[in-house]
């Protein structure tokens, strides 16, 4: 194979790699002790624990090729247009994901609640109002919604100035100015982890004064697992930037050919677009 | 023209390694496509086995060979196995081997997340199989996972759900590797309106996998959180609905469908003009059709629960939505149709089944028609017409879309003819024994009997045991496609290269036969 001898007009072909069977190693731990875990199996959780060590391996392995190959100028235009495309593609396929999620959010508010208050269903839930937020007829006991314009509002604020932050890490970057990319990129992380510690707080308020919590009804289940799966594209942003920034300061990257930069930007500013339409449609509205 | 050709030897075995090696570690877009083959034909086996046991149990009435929860666990993974393990995969496989090779590009786009995308299929059969010997055994919730029942369902679901999710990673990353592919890797010259129908086929279905299998993950997601996180999705206690799961789930499933059936007209439209020895008829229309397809898929997935009490008025909607899609389907039919009208046919093994296909296929569309009328199918609903109609679809279109695909490609994978006698001896016991199988089941469901059943009333017994019969016989008819496949191999002819007269790809015209490893080191010259 020509992999690593190819001229630059040739589309950069990788030799051989052991990365994809580790990754595969690792899902193969990952689902057997997921499923095993989530029935309090001990072998869940030692292979829970084994998928993890082997995923991250295979991400420091794997990642670090790839940088390696662009710092070699293996990676053509063709290379790079390659990438964008595959990055939009992932990104259009996260945004499905959270789409199934809001559909959910959708369909209980304008569909199964108010049927659920309906006159068909006096005789089965004779008390039930179906008015938003509800834990549905069957829930015991009081809760309430966190309050759009405390924390979540500052939360907001918090993630689209981390939006501006990483825009002028990106025009740092254009024009080669590396002390302000570096100063810009760890900004936009200590935005996201404040993002993230202010998240984990508002939780334990929501668990331990709200009454809210994973098993309030329809509620409790739409608003954490939106949140929730929103909070974990944070932490993996966080961690894509952190990795971008540890890049940076190796001296990575070039004003006309950074898309590993890009990549984790695009990623940023979806994950940013979640929590507004987080914000509204499920603090707010 | 000669700067494309791979000389044998040439840096062919540079950093290759040999042995199981090779396979683990492979970035080859060949040996992926080969790979994904074999996996597929596993998966057809172990879930034609199911499929066997079952007909066995229906043979006659009463419960002979599996107990009731066995037998729904059979019907549940016989869908789950064939549908995500062999059909998809298999469509996979052949989109690795011919789309470098349809476009001029040297490899897929991502090579290496190409190996990755295909090894994450074992883990996930492993898990549906294991799944089957968990305590509680195989969970008989079908292969929609409809709740309540999933959320009642033993430990066998929590594995089911991991190996969906497992599987929709596979099928996201191939798609970002086939969509990327014919995107950016064409070679100068090769416009979209260039390449072949199949390669446009797969960029469609491509792009309906990115859109729906994450929504599937959200679906199954749910399910599991309401199984042991306290969610209250389907539950309508907590204000959820079992009907929303439904709704999520036929968001994915219907689109599903067109997964599995769009790379399957890809081939179609490969096949007939090459043995009517004419270009395809209406290309541009025909990729038209296919777009129009893919978008009308997003809009049709309630008339799967027509009867879940929806308001009349979505069920107007889905039911009109839904045979608009006749309307791009017959723009297809149609030009295969004109394709082969006058044309100097011939009849190989590969255009029989193309033939075989437009015949059947053309029949489960019309079924889907009359189950898409909603008081018809209010009457059908569950029924073994229902059965009956997909399995004219996803066998006689999907299936053997994909075995023609197999014969009229086999010999420039391979390099070697395959036996023209005995392949089409395959094409007329599948044809046959398919019908014997699956026609009788229309009029057992127009006579009331009801799917995933392990038991039925007396007067449903002839046709039955008529199905059953062919059923056997269509498994074993796939035993003979094992031995051509392999006594190709092993001692087929030298094929040429360009082995159908009426072939017009770039892997005929411009590749020799066998293919060599790396299709285009450099991109080809195109007129």
């Amino acid at each position: 194979m020509a992999s690593t001898t190819q001229s630059a007009g040739h589309y950069y072909l990788p030799a051989p790699s052991k990365w994809p069977i580790t990754a595969a190693s690792a899902v193969l731990c990952l689902g057997f002790g997921a499923a095993f875990a989530v029935n309090q199996m001990m072998l869940g959780y030692v292979l829970l624990a084994l998928g993890v060590a082997i995923f991250a391996f295979m991400l420091f392995g794997w990642f670090g090729a790839v940088a390696h190959e662009s710092e070699s100028g293996l990676h053509n235009e063709r290379v790079d247009t390659s990438f964008r495309w595959g990055m939009s593609w992932f990104i259009f396929s996260e945004v499905m994901f959270f789409a199934a999620f809001f559909g959910a959010l959708f369909y209980v508010r304008v569909f199964s609640v108010p049927w659920l208050a309906d006159i068909e269903q006096k005789l089965l839930w004779p008390g039930f109002a179906g008015t938003w937020p509800t834990a549905g007829p069957g829930f015991e006991g009081e809760f309430s919604p966190i309050a759009a314009w405390g924390l979540p509002a500052i939360n907001t604020l918090l993630l689209l100035t981390s939006g501006v932050t990483v825009t002028l890490a990106h025009w740092a970057l254009k024009e080669n100015k590396r002390g302000a990319l570096i100063g810009w990129l760890a900004a936009t992380i200590a935005l996201g982890v404040t993002f993230l510690f202010v998240q984990i707080h508002e939780y334990g308020h929501a668990y331990s004064e709200l009454n809210l919590k994973l098993s309030t009804g329809v509620f409790g289940s739409t608003f954490y697992m939106l949140t929730g799966f929103h909070g974990f594209h944070v932490t993996v942003g966080c961690i894509m930037l952190s990795v971008i920034l540890g890049r940076s300061i190796a001296g990575h990257f070039k004003p006309e050919h950074h898309f590993g930069f890009e990549g984790v930007a695009w990623y940023w500013h979806f994950v940013d677009v979640v929590w507004l339409l987080l914000f509204i449609l499920v603090y707010w509205l | 023209m000669s700067a494309v050709l791979d000389t044998p030897g040439h840096h062919e075995h540079a950093d290759r390694p040999t042995g199981i090696t090779r396979w683990l570690t492979t970035t080859n877009h060949k040996d992926i496509g080969t790979m994904y083959l074999w996996f597929s034909f596993t998966m057809f086996i172990v879930g034609g086995i199911m499929a066997l046991i079952i007909r066995t149990e229906l043979f006659t009435p009463g419960i002979q060979v599996v107990d009731p929860d066995r037998f729904n666990a059979l019907t549940t993974y016989h869908g789950l196995i064939m549908v995500f393990g062999a059909i998809m995969p298999a469509f996979v496989g052949f989109a690795n081997w011919l789309i470098p090779m349809q476009i001029g590009a040297p490899d897929m786009a991502f090579p290496r997340m190409n190996n990755l995308s295909f090894w994450l299929l074992p883990p996930a059969a492993l898990l549906l199989i294991t799944a089957q010997f968990v305590p509680g055994g195989g969970a008989g919730v079908g292969w929609t996972m409809y709740p309540p029942l999933t959320v009642q369902a033993p430990m066998a679901m929590d594995l089911t759900i991991f190996a969906i999710h497992i599987l929709g990673m596979s099928s996201i990353m191939g798609s970002i590797n086939i969509i990327t592919t014919v995107f950016n890797m064409r070679a100068p010259g090769m416009g979209m309106m260039r390449i072949p129908m199949f390669c446009w086929t797969w960029v469609i279905t491509a792009f309906l996998l990115l859109a729906v299998m994450p929504v599937l993950a959200g679906a199954v997601t749910m399910t599991l959180t309401d199984r042991h996180f306290g969610t209250s999705f389907f539950n309508a206690a907590g204000g959820g609905d079992p009907v929303l799961y439904q709704h999520v789930f036929w968001f994915f499933g219907h689109p599903e469908v067109y997964i599995i059936a769009i790379p399957a007209f890809g081939v179609i439209s490969q096949i007939i003009p090459a043995f009517a020895r004419k270009p395809l008829f209406g290309y541009t229309s025909m990729v038209y059709a296919t777009a129009s397809i893919a978008v009308l898929s997003f809009l049709v997935w309630a008339h799967h629960m027509f009867t879940v009490g929806m308001p009349v008025e979505a069920q107007l909607y889905f039911m009109y939505a839904t045979v608009l899609i006749a309307v791009p389907t017959g723009v297809k039919v149609f030009n295969w149709v004109a394709t082969a009208w006058r044309g100097s046919l011939s009849f190989e093994t590969p255009m029989l089944f193309a033939l075989g296909f437009l015949f059947l296929f053309t029949i489960g569309g019309f079924t889907g028609l009359v189950l898409a009328i909603v008081p018809i199918d209010v009457q059908l609903h569950d029924t073994y017409y229902v059965v009956a109609h997909f399995h004219y679809v996803m066998v006689a279109g999907a299936l053997f879309s994909a075995f023609g695909a197999i014969y009229f490609w086999l010999p420039k994978w391979t390099g070697k003819m395959y036996d023209e006698r005995l392949g089409k001896l395959h094409f007329w016991l599948s044809f046959i024994f398919f019908n014997v199988a699956f026609f009788v089941q229309h009029f057992l469901g127009l006579a009331g009997m009801p799917r995933r059943i392990p038991d039925y009333a007396p007067q449903f017994a002839e046709f039955n045991m008529i199905s059953s019969i062919g059923a056997w016989g269509f498994g074993l008819a796939q035993v003979l496609l094992l031995y051509i496949v392999v006594k190709t191999i092993r001692s087929g002819k030298p094929a040429e290269q360009r082995q159908w007269d009426g072939a017009d790809g770039l892997e005929w015209t411009h590749l020799p036969t066998p293919a060599p490893y790396h299709s285009f080191e450099t991109p080809p010259v195109l007129k």
